[in-house]
């Protein structure tokens, strides 16, 4: 037998496109008679509009329209929230795709122009007029609920977007009765998502037969289709939504935004196709923005480092208004996390949705774990630290045993199965953890003037350090502090059940389906509902498929993004792809041998049961001579000249997949820093992670996902921030401002895994596109934060710039 | 706006138009002559998605107006591959996982195609230092690194 397909690092079927530049993005789609729209956006972060007038604009050279607020009221609906969380008070607020009176962000749409030319509809936004009246901004989460804070909405009394608690155990008796406990005030700030490709939508509306045609830049078609349905009020079925080539999402391309909205309103008033794409500031203006945390957190604990109780109250910054699934980020994918992969009996997240002047806040690659895993793993250091332990041991004294099929957690999620001792094991000794250690007790001695003494591992006694010699007179080589951070995770992915969609509030289910067609040739399509951009399961579900089936690879070709062609699917987001589509795609491949094996007992003349299946051939048990190949069986069954009676022709089959549980995968990283004492200069030396994702279609996909994913989680420990004024004045408004992660900036990731297979899911898969971001920001914190303790120095606000670490030195009175 | 008259050889096929002076090579590159493997990233110059050669070396081609392109040869990601055989920096991209998504990777693999030309045998770190004008958000880079050094390799530098 060959090596197996499913396991396999093959290179990417879709690259080849791709590296030629024939690849067709949204921006690249254009149509006979296009035309351009642009919108103008409030230059006021909150404010009413008096009037606008748009007389120059209207007759500037190739302009074919303005539309204003006035324009689209009533005509497109409020554009709604499809996450609106039970229990919890959501105060759904109206959000129109063109504000009417009040602007509440920097990103409001005000008007949208329509030319002959991109250049033509950019120039003539600057020919509109509007008379605002500022009002005062509310910029900062958590502020935003205070008395005397400018209000949002009326609807929405202090700003208040809603009120979301969960808790499991008692954690009331478990604070009061607490050996230990430990406080710390969470920033996690926001963040900008910045997909390469910018958002861009082209709509194209057939007046004669009421149908509308929209690219877009989604990853999620199916659900774009549904809402631009609600919106517009064209019929769903009379729309098709194409997501063609998209150039990355990270959750800022699952919401339906105003603007593809606004483009569908220009094309059907206009009866032409409409392109718009916005600029990269337009972009961090008003595509989502992610995180935006304030969070007070205790956590208790015995003496001896078992963790009682973790407990907080979160203020968490929704921007203006809610985005498509705002309000179920910062609860149900984040106040259900904080057990992680530690046994913690009783558990409270408190949660407040507010709303702020900003732009909306929404899912961001991790979306509501990357705040918890942080959260936890920031505790349990902070409770290593107070007790004299080492990071890794207080891990070890809470991990949740090794389990194969199902532990019920405090908060009530059952996980599936992990072993996370030994994920912490493995990358523990791949880094030689010990070793890393000794290095850094010799790098305390150099820089402190205290020499080269071993401090052991426990280096929770460090603060009695002789920290008296100035270090002026070391080498500038010898004032790096290693720090060493080290992180164990487990997250929620796949999701993940439709009931409990429903039950949490999501407007929609969480299933996919997959349709798999045989052509007479033993050729092979797969339609999936799901929406990858840049994951790669054009190439990993054609695995799944090879392997169940035996057909080669390259005779399998996966289409998808198009909703006139491929079956109801619910997108591509929180790491479910793989685990709920790719489960579709397995149990259609078995519905076709189940077909084939009634077909080829047929040709051979010989019973169902005694057929046997390997590598594409069916055969006659003890006969393997006497075989139909899966080519043979495609011929046949779509000729269709001889098939048993009450057989159906064809050999194509559909599945709906609706997993019966979340997945979580796990696993522990490792990150080990260098921190300049004279400068706060930090930098990422090398950064481990082991991850357990179940089975692995495809390694080196797995790989690639693990450092993106590390690589954006770093961003956020070390560089990345947006920063909003008193006035609500986006800052970091381009990319000259915001400082996203660079080659040169970073170490080679150093990938491993380990392999527990998901007990309910057909693949044994869990999910690996989040996990990278997920883990290494805190891992990257802890590090950082470890390597400033002869310092004292326990917290710090990210990004982790130069300047906060060397002011935070100064500060400690510590030289 | 006035029109100027520019003639530009992209990928080995002279073209003669008219442009606004204002028009940025990119654009005049993606919407005038329907060339779209090169993208558009940013507006600030940051971002390296539009990089393209330009006499012979890299620009970035939305920091450049059309008209200072004329009289110019222009290789765009399109006329990277000779007559339909990759290059062999597109085919260690492919080979190595040098893209998810695909949006930065004519930049990454334009500029690459310039920094092994300048140093057709760099190390790891010199092949970091020269993608400094070049972000991408999916790869983390180090697949974009590993292709380019392969590519160095294959290329016999
Ligand atoms: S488009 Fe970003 S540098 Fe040119
Ligand atoms: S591959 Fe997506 S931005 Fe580089």
């Amino acid at each position: 037998m060959t090596t197996r397909i499913f396991g396999s690092g093959i290179r990417r079927r879709e690259d080849p496109r791709l590296i030629t530049g024939q690849a067709t993005y949204t921006d690249d789609v254009n149509l006979p008679g296009m035309v351009y729209a642009a919108i103008l956006r409030s230059p006021h972060a909150h404010a009413r509009i008096r009037s606008i007038n748009t007389d120059a604009a209207k007759s500037a050279p190739g302009v074919l329209a303005v539309y204003t607020g006035a324009d689209t009221e009533g005509v497109l609906n409020a554009i709604p929230c499809a996450w609106v969380v039970p229990d919890s008070d959501v105060k759904a607020v109206p959000y129109p795709a063109i504000a009417t009176d009040t602007v509440r962000y920097t990103g409001d749409a005000v008007a949208a122009v329509v030319a002959e030319s991109r250049y033509q509809a950019e120039d003539a936004l600057e020919l509109i007029n509007v008379d605002y009246e500022i009002l005062p901004a509310n910029v900062h989460a958590e502020s935003a609920m205070n008395e005397g804070t400018p209000q949002l909405h009326e609807d929405a009394p202090n700003n208040q977007a809603f009120h979301w608690v969960a808790a499991g155990g008692d954690t009331d008796s478990a604070f009061a009765s607490a050996e230990v406990v430990v406080t710390d005030t969470i920033i996690q700030q926001r963040l900008i998502p910045n997909a390469m490709e910018p958002r861009s939508a082209v709509a194209s509306y057939l007046s004669s037969m009421g149908e509308l045609t929209i690219w877009n830049t989604t990853q999620n078609p199916h659900i774009a289709r549904f809402v631009t349905s609600l919106v517009t009020g064209v019929p769903e079925h009379k729309i098709r939504v194409i997501a063609p080539e998209v150039g990355g999402g990270f959750g800022a391309k699952i919401p339906v935004y105003p603007w593809e909205m606004i483009t569908a309103f220009c094309s059907m008033k206009l009866g032409r196709p409409v392109k718009w794409t916005e600029t990269r500031s337009e972009n961090y203006q008003s595509s989502i923005h992610g995180r935006d945390h304030v969070q007070t957190v205790e956590i208790a604990g015995t003496r001896e480092g078992k963790i009682t109780g973790i407990r907080s109250v979160v203020h968490a910054g929704m921007g203006a208004y809610l985005s498509t699934a705002g309000p179920g980020i910062p609860t149900i994918l984040h106040g259900l996390m904080y057990s992680g992969p530690y046994d913690i009996p009783n558990i409270k997240a408190d949660v407040y949705g507010v709303f702020t002047n900003t732009t909306p806040v929404d899912a961001y690659r991790g979306a509501g774990r990357p705040e918890a895993t942080f959260l936890v793993e920031r505790m349990v250091d902070l409770l290593a630290n107070e007790l004299n332990l080492d990071p890794v041991e207080i891990r070890r004294r809470n991990l949740i045993p090794k389990f194969e099929d199902g532990f019920d957690i405090s908060l009530g999620l059952t996980y599936d199965s992990g072993d996370y001792q030994g994920a912490l094991d493995k990358v523990l000794e791949h880094v030689n953890y010990e070793d890393l250690r000794r290095q850094q007790a010799q790098s305390r001695g150099q820089v402190t003037g205290n020499g080269h003494h071993d401090h052991g591992h426990d280096h929770g006694h460090d603060h009695g350090h002789d920290h008296g010699h100035g270090h002026d007179d070391q080498p500038s080589a010898t004032k790096e502090l290693i720090g060493i951070g080290v992180t164990t995770y487990c997250e929620i992915c796949g999701i993940g059940p439709s009931q409990v969609a429903g039950a949490v509030g999501f407007g929609g289910g969480l299933w996919e389906s997959a349709i798999i067609r045989f052509y007479a040739t033993g050729k092979v399509n797969v339609f999936v509902g799901t929406s990858p951009h840049g994951q790669g399961e054009e190439t990993t579900f054609a695995q799944i498929v090879s392997d169940e089936l035996g057909v080669p690879v390259d005779d399998v070709e996966v289409i998808h993004g198009d909703t006139d062609n491929t079956p109801m699917g619910w997108g591509t987001y929180g790491s479910r792809t793989t685990v709920i589509s790719g489960a579709a795609v397995a149990l259609s491949s078995r519905k076709i041998k189940d077909k084939a094996i009634g077909l080829a007992a047929h040709l051979l003349e010989a019973a169902e049961e005694d057929i046997e299946y390997e590598d594409g051939k069916f055969f006659v048990r003890g006969s393997p001579d006497r075989s139909q190949s899966i080519q043979d069986i495609a011929l046949m069954a779509n000729v269709a000249w001889n098939m048993p009676a009450g057989m159906e022709p064809g050999l194509e089959a559909s599945s709906f997949y609706d997993t019966p549980n979340f997945t979580f995968p796990f696993g522990a990283h490792v990150a080990v820093v260098t921190v300049d004492v004279d400068n706060g200069h930090i930098v990422l030396q090398r950064y481990a992670a082991v991850d357990d994702c179940g089975n692995q279609i495809n390694p080196m996909i797995v790989e690639g996902q693990v450092h993106g994913g590390v690589v954006q989680g770093a961003g956020q420990a070390l560089w990345e921030g947006a920063v909003y004024d008193e006035d609500g004045q986006l800052l970091t408004g381009s990319m000259l401002d915001y400082a996203l992660p660079k080659a040169h900036l970073l170490p080679d990731i150093e990938t491993l895994s380990t392999v527990t297979p998901s007990p309910h899911n057909p693949l044994g898969v869990k999910g690996i596109g989040e996990t990278g971001t997920i883990a290494s920001t805190i891992t990257i914190y802890n590090a950082v934060i470890d390597a400033l303790k002869p310092f004292g120095i326990t917290r710090l606000e990210m990004p982790l710039t130069p300047e906060k670490v060397w002011q935070a030195i100064q500060q400690s009175g510590k030289p | 706006m006035a029109k100027i008259p520019i003639q530009v050889t992209v990928n080995g096929q002279t073209h003669q138009a008219e442009v606004e002076p204002r028009t940025l090579l990119v654009h005049f590159l993606r919407e005038d002559l329907g060339l779209t493997g090169t993208k558009i990233g940013c507006d600030t110059s940051q971002c390296g998605a539009c990089v393209v050669m330009m006499n012979g070396s890299t620009v970035k081609s939305c920091t450049c107006l059309a008209v200072q392109a004329d009289g110019a040869e222009v290789t765009t990601i399109e006329g990277v591959a000779d007559q339909g055989n990759l290059h062999p920096i597109q085919e260690a991209f492919w080979d190595n996982h040098g893209l998810q998504c695909g949006y930065c990777t004519a930049g990454m693999i334009m500029t690459s195609v310039e920094l092994l030309q300048r140093n057709p045998n760099p190390t790891a770190e010199q092949v970091r230092a020269g993608l400094e004008g070049n972000l991408c958000r999916c790869t983390g880079y180090q697949n974009i690194v590993k292709s380019v050094l392969a590519a160095a390799e294959r290329m016999g530098g």
